[in-house]
């Protein structure tokens, strides 16, 4: 795990080879393809890229019409724009006709960084996974980045991809194997299981190996697909642990912890313990800086999981 | 192209016989909109009988002109235009709103043939409107995109927004058109947030401009084939209507912006309406 990418920086150079195979793609951003990554795509196909301008809300209906037309568009801008601003033209122009449009967007959480509450998005995840017909996916790193965007172009129905903009490890081999709804064991333990999405992902796997000096033996799964959610894996691992931690840079309301939580809660009700931000608007700082204040890291994963233990039945 | 008087006189009659649709099937339906979907039968039925290229037994043709009813409430309108042209039985009319019926309270994509997007919250049909004629010309085919928005909608912000991406694009295969009654469901547009002046508001987003009475059938045939002559930018055609036209006492009363007729306001009206028999 030496090496570091920026999930974004992964989706810039899958999409510009989507573009290079498929002629049906195209691009719309909202005056942030430098941050986006889409100026790549943009710098080779101009005419199959639309510079939406500051307009969100028209960028969504206009990736609509494109689908409708036969295309497959990817729309990107930062997560809380994206899903926030143009939450309600997602539901009635996107998600109601089940169009094929892609929802891909940067700078989710908040390892934003310095630009504070305003840019941090803490929320995505769960106004996205209330929408019927959407699909929620969350790359843990730029391998699965790139996989994802591949496996996302040949699927039926509307999607999320949320992307990060800090450079985080790279943890999957090239020969990763990405399924729209399949989480990933990493491992699988029998003390706790700790369900991760995104950047925790790494987090988790550093907890897990902190755990195991401690005599616990925690297994970490890699959750991408948010929506729809890999509840066998979650069962499986559930039965084997009796102990759930979850682990996302979200709002532990709604997010991928309440998925969990909703499910186990229906079929094989155990412990859930969720890590993620409370109910509360970030603030501008490092991303570590912040990763520490706002108790999502690896540490804060191990107390958890301590935690979790010490109650369980 | 040159309107034959006879194809007129048809299209008036077409357009008579769907304004009894539509208070049929809202009377029926117990609920829904009278007064926009009346307003806007002329210009509706122009495209469908006589403007746009499409084929009912193959809605899906890949180069058919595409129409967009961006203000979604207007949808028994829509219905009624799309059972005329046989997209689907006349019978599926009495449907209206109720459940498991594909003639849902406003348009549903993928539930019936002939629906081009989902609408009805209002101020999205232009952007879907831009995206599909972008895409279009992506694909050189000479199809065309009509999007028909209220004039109440374009308090929207999105609109203004869509606005900019037309003519920034120079979208000049879509031409939209305002059904300009003045009534929103609070009551005169200009009391309830003023657009004027809705002609230079639209000329200085860039936009090829025509006004017309929007229940004159000459007039609303020729702008259309104006518009298609515009190159380099868009065609807005700002169509000055009466809500609840064609039936007396529903003309130009903002109540009936969003109530159906009783049964007795029915028969008084289909008297009306049929009566008018006897000067097409």
């Amino acid at each position: 795990m030496s090496q570091k990418i920026a999930t974004r920086d992964a989706y810039g150079a899958a999409l510009l080879e989507l573009g290079r195979r498929r002629e049906d793609v195209v691009v719309l951003d909202a005056d942030l393809s430098g941050s986006t990554k889409t100026e790549r795509f943009a710098a080779e196909f101009p005419s199959r890229f639309f510079n939406m301008g500051i307009s969100e809300q028209d960028m969504i209906g206009t990736a609509a019409g494109l689908a409708l037309a036969g295309k497959l568009p990817f729309a990107s801008t930062f997560a809380i724009f994206e899903t926030g601003r143009a939450w309600e033209q997602i539901r009635q122009s996107i998600c109601y006709p089940k169009l094929n449009v892609r929802l891909v967007a940067s700078h989710g959480g908040i390892t934003v960084g310095e630009d504070g509450a305003s840019h941090q998005s803490t929320e995505d995840i769960t106004v996205m996974r209330v929408l019927p017909n959407m699909t929620v996916i969350v790359p843990a790193d730029a391998t699965e980045t790139v996989a994802i965007i591949n496996a996302i172009a040949d699927y039926k129905g509307p999607v999320y991809v949320r992307l990060g903009r800090a450079k985080v490890p790279v943890i999957f081999e090239e020969d990763y194997r990405f399924k729209i709804g399949s989480a990933y064991v990493l491992s699988l333990g029998k003390d706790v299981n700790i369900l991760a999405t995104g950047i925790m992902v790494s987090e988790a796997l550093r907890a897990a190996e902190i755990l195991r000096d401690e005599k616990i033996d925690a297994g970490v799964i890699n959750i991408s697909t948010i929506k729809p959610l890999d509840g066998e894996t979650v069962l499986k691992a559930a039965k084997t642990s009796r102990t759930i931690v979850t682990a996302e840079e979200h709002s532990i309301i709604g997010g991928l912890g309440s998925a969990v939580a909703e499910f186990l809660s229906e079929v094989f009700p155990v412990l859930v313990w969720r890590v993620g931000i409370k109910d509360r608007f970030g603030c501008s700082g490092t991303p570590e800086g912040l990763m520490k204040l706002y108790e999502i890291t690896a540490e804060d994963i191990v107390v958890a999981a301590r935690e979790a233990m010490s109650k369980k039945r | 192209m040159e309107i034959k008087t006879a194809d007129i006189a048809k299209l008036k009659k077409t357009a008579r016989m769907i304004r009894i649709d539509i208070l049929k099937m809202l009377t029926i339906a117990g609920s829904g909109h009278t007064g926009g979907s009346l307003s806007a039968t002329d210009i509706v039925t122009a495209l469908y009988f006589a403007k746009m290229r499409h084929d009912p037994n193959n809605p899906e043709w890949q180069e058919r002109d595409r129409f967009i009813l961006s203000k979604g409430h207007a949808a028994p309108l829509l219905y009624a235009v799309l059972a005329r042209s046989e997209y689907f039985g006349m019978d599926m009319l009495t449907t209206l709103r109720k459940i498991d019926s594909p003639l849902q309270g406003h348009p549903s994509k993928n539930t019936l043939p002939g629906i081009e997007a989902s609408t009805g919250s209002l101020g999205q049909g232009l952007s879907i409107a831009n995206g599909i004629a972008l895409g279009l010309r992506l694909d050189g085919y000479n199809a065309r995109v009509y999007v028909l928005l209220g004039d109440g909608e374009t308090q929207e912000g999105q609109v203004w927004e869509a606005a900019m991406t037309s003519s920034h694009y120079k979208i000049d295969n879509l031409c939209a058109i305002i059904d300009n009654n003045g009534l929103q469901i609070d009551g005169r547009v200009k009391d309830v947030m003023g657009i004027d002046p809705l002609v230079d508001k639209w000329r200085a987003f860039g936009w090829h401009t025509i006004e017309i009475d929007g229940h004159d059938m000459e007039e609303i045939l020729s702008a259309f084939d104006e518009a298609e002559e515009v190159k380099g930018k868009p065609t807005m055609i700002i169509a000055h209507t009466i809500k609840g036209k064609g039936v007396s006492f529903f003309e130009g009363k903002a109540r009936y912006h969003g109530i159906a007729p009783t049964p007795e306001e029915l028969a008084t009206a289909l008297l009306e309406l049929e009566d008018k028999d006897l000067v097409v």
